[in-house]
């Protein structure tokens, strides 16, 4: 039995849940699922609906706000309830926050950030980037006890979730001995987004490779030259070059132009999980290797600072 | 405040990766090094940390001997000493692993915060940090952007996703994982680099009976989701030939 953590945020199925439901139907090729759903809810609800296996919803006051001492006990409780041979969950903030302590607790390996799965059943391996992307390692877990894997956001179609007929939803309950070392404070965003960038039809975001913080404005014709908005990867933001409301990726908005144009950008995960879904992309970049021209569409590999001065031209030129 | 600060040095970002001949590691004598770009984060806020509080930052890394290379640069940046579980093995060891190494050789400094940064740039398991408090047994954190301290309590601030953020407070002594870009990096001045000279690294041997969680079987270059269409020539034709398929066969303009 594979046994897939959903999680649910202000009573909200996230999304990405349905990812790690595909990546266990994957992993297991007809192998009986069991969902826990700590919070329960409408998400139980939901996944029950779906017939994807056999959803157990744990309800306690205590799992009303995130702590990741209570995420644990509770995820190890329903684990040494269930036996399952494997534990499959989304790789989102909430997991990289308890998943590690709960493999440690346990002493079960932890496959994080898994992008495949080869094989299936007992034998099945899993790949995961490494290298910032550039490499992809295919790793075994290793040791007794069930192995936990957490699947990239994206990696995994939640389109492609087999469904079955509708189930029951079971209540599973869950002991919390001990109050959580944290307090939370309710969840706040910083000063409102001012730029909404999930509406802009065309983007020009720069990345490292634009070196300095008065070369962005070769970036910044090009974008008047193609009626685009600026953004950026994060290393960009967090050096004040830009601001926080022009960062795309996992930290930052998610964008889905028709055109997205990389500047100097390498393509690090937690970027192209915030632009791949883009309907046309451009990269321009000095390495060839980059991982930025996995998801291009055109690529020109060169010198930046030669090539957008000339496109920006080319734009500007009388049709 | 007695605080630890975990680094790990990884190959430099710019580095092109060569593989050993049976593909499972890379192939450390071409590569070059630096110090993991959120530990370098994570040591600048524990040295904010000191100012403030005073106390001791003491830097702590698992690997072969390479590894006092970025010891001494964080020594250089301001740190007071150095442990080092000197382990070649610990070179590729997955994050649980790496953990427990640590945690033997920190256990019995009993420091008050332990920061690391929030994944590295080579391996990215993500999980060292975490794994690390729950083997010293003391709460944690994670991809922290701004830390208060005192009184015996750490009150952070903790990212989530999509540009969200929350204030979570806990007791110390408390692990923290740190995010690229929550402070400003200092770099080491020339005093600073003659005084990590005579600082002291206590190397430490790794604990009996370290398992790996993870092997490696294979390392690969990615495949392509996408046929991306190469186009080259000068700057300028290249660009008339981006500009032209933008126009025509991607309808992107």
């Amino acid at each position: 039995m594979i046994l897939v953590v959903a999680e649910v945020r202000g009573g909200t199925l996230n999304r990405a849940s349905w990812e790690a439901v595909a990546c266990a139907q994957q992993a297991g090729a007809g192998e009986p699922l069991a969902i826990v759903v700590p919070g329960g809810g409408d998400a139980a609800r939901l996944l029950a609906e779906a017939g994807v296996g056999d959803v157990l919803s744990v309800e306690h006051e205590a799992l009303a706000a995130y702590t990741p001492d209570v995420q644990v006990a509770v995820v190890a409780q329903v684990m040494a309830q269930t036996s399952p041979r494997l534990v499959v969950m989304a790789h989102t903030y909430q997991a990289r926050d308890y998943a590690p302590r709960l493999a440690a607790r346990l002493r079960v390996p932890l496959v994080a950030d898994v992008v495949g799965v080869k094989g299936s059943g007992a034998a099945a391996t899993f790949l995961r980037p490494m290298f910032q992307g550039k490499l992809v390692a295919e790793v075994a877990p290793q040791g007794v006890g069930p192995a936990v894997v957490s699947c990239q956001i994206g990696a995994f179609r939640a389109d492609a979730v087999v469904k079955g007929a509708p189930a029951a939803v079971r209540a599973v309950t869950a002991t919390i001995d001990a109050a959580p070392a944290q307090t939370v404070e309710a969840p706040f965003q910083e000063a409102r987004q001012a730029v909404d960038l999930s509406q802009a039809e065309r983007i020009v975001a720069v990345g490292r490779g634009i070196k300095a913080q008065d070369q962005i404005a070769v970036a910044e014709r090009l974008a008047a030259a193609m009626g685009a908005e600026m953004a950026a990867s994060r290393p960009i933001c967090d050096n004040g070059w830009l601001p926080m409301d022009r960062q795309v990726g996992s930290s930052g908005q998610t964008v889905s132009p028709k055109l997205y144009v990389a500047l100097g950008i390498s393509g690090a995960i937690q970027h192209l999980v915030g632009m791949k879904g883009s309907r046309t992309i451009v990269a321009i970049n000095k390495d060839a290797d980059a991982p930025i021209f996995e998801v291009a569409d055109y690529g020109i590999v060169g010198d930046l600072f030669e090539i957008v001065p000339a496109l920006t031209a080319e734009l500007e030129k009388p049709r | 405040m007695k605080i630890a600060v975990c680094i790990k040095q990884v190959p430099t970002r710019e580095w092109q990766p060569r593989l050993t001949d049976d593909r499972t590691w890379i192939r450390e004598a071409d590569a070059s090094f630096e110090m993991n770009e959120p530990d370098a984060y994570a040591l600048e806020e524990a040295l904010r940390l000191r100012e403030k509080h005073g106390g001791e930052v003491v830097v702590c890394s698992a690997g072969p001997a390479r590894v006092q290379q970025v010891m001494r640069e964080a020594l250089a940046r301001g740190a007071d000493r150095g442990v080092h579980v000197d382990a070649p093995a610990l070179a590729a060891a997955d994050g649980f692993t790496v953990a427990a190494a640590l945690a033997h050789a920190m256990r019995e400094e009993a420091f008050d915060l332990v920061l690391t940064g929030l994944q590295s740039d080579d391996q990215g398991h993500a999980q060292t940090g975490v794994a690390l408090a729950e083997l010293l047994g003391i709460p944690h954190s994670t991809i922290i952007m701004d830390v208060e301290a005192g009184d015996g309590r750490v009150r952070v601030k903790r990212e989530l996703e999509g540009g969200w953020f929350q204030w979570v407070s806990m007791p110390t002594p408390a692990l923290l994982t740190i995010q690229s870009g929550i402070n400003q990096l200092r770099y080491a001045t020339l005093k600073g680099i003659m005084a990590a000279k005579k600082k002291e690294i206590r190397s430490v041997a790794p604990p009996a009976g370290l398992e790996p969680g993870l092997k490696i079987l294979a390392l690969s270059l990615p495949s392509k989701s996408k046929q991306t269409a190469l186009i080259d020539g000068t700057p300028a034709a290249a660009a008339a030939e981006l500009v032209r398929r933008l126009r025509d066969e991607a309808r992107a303009l």
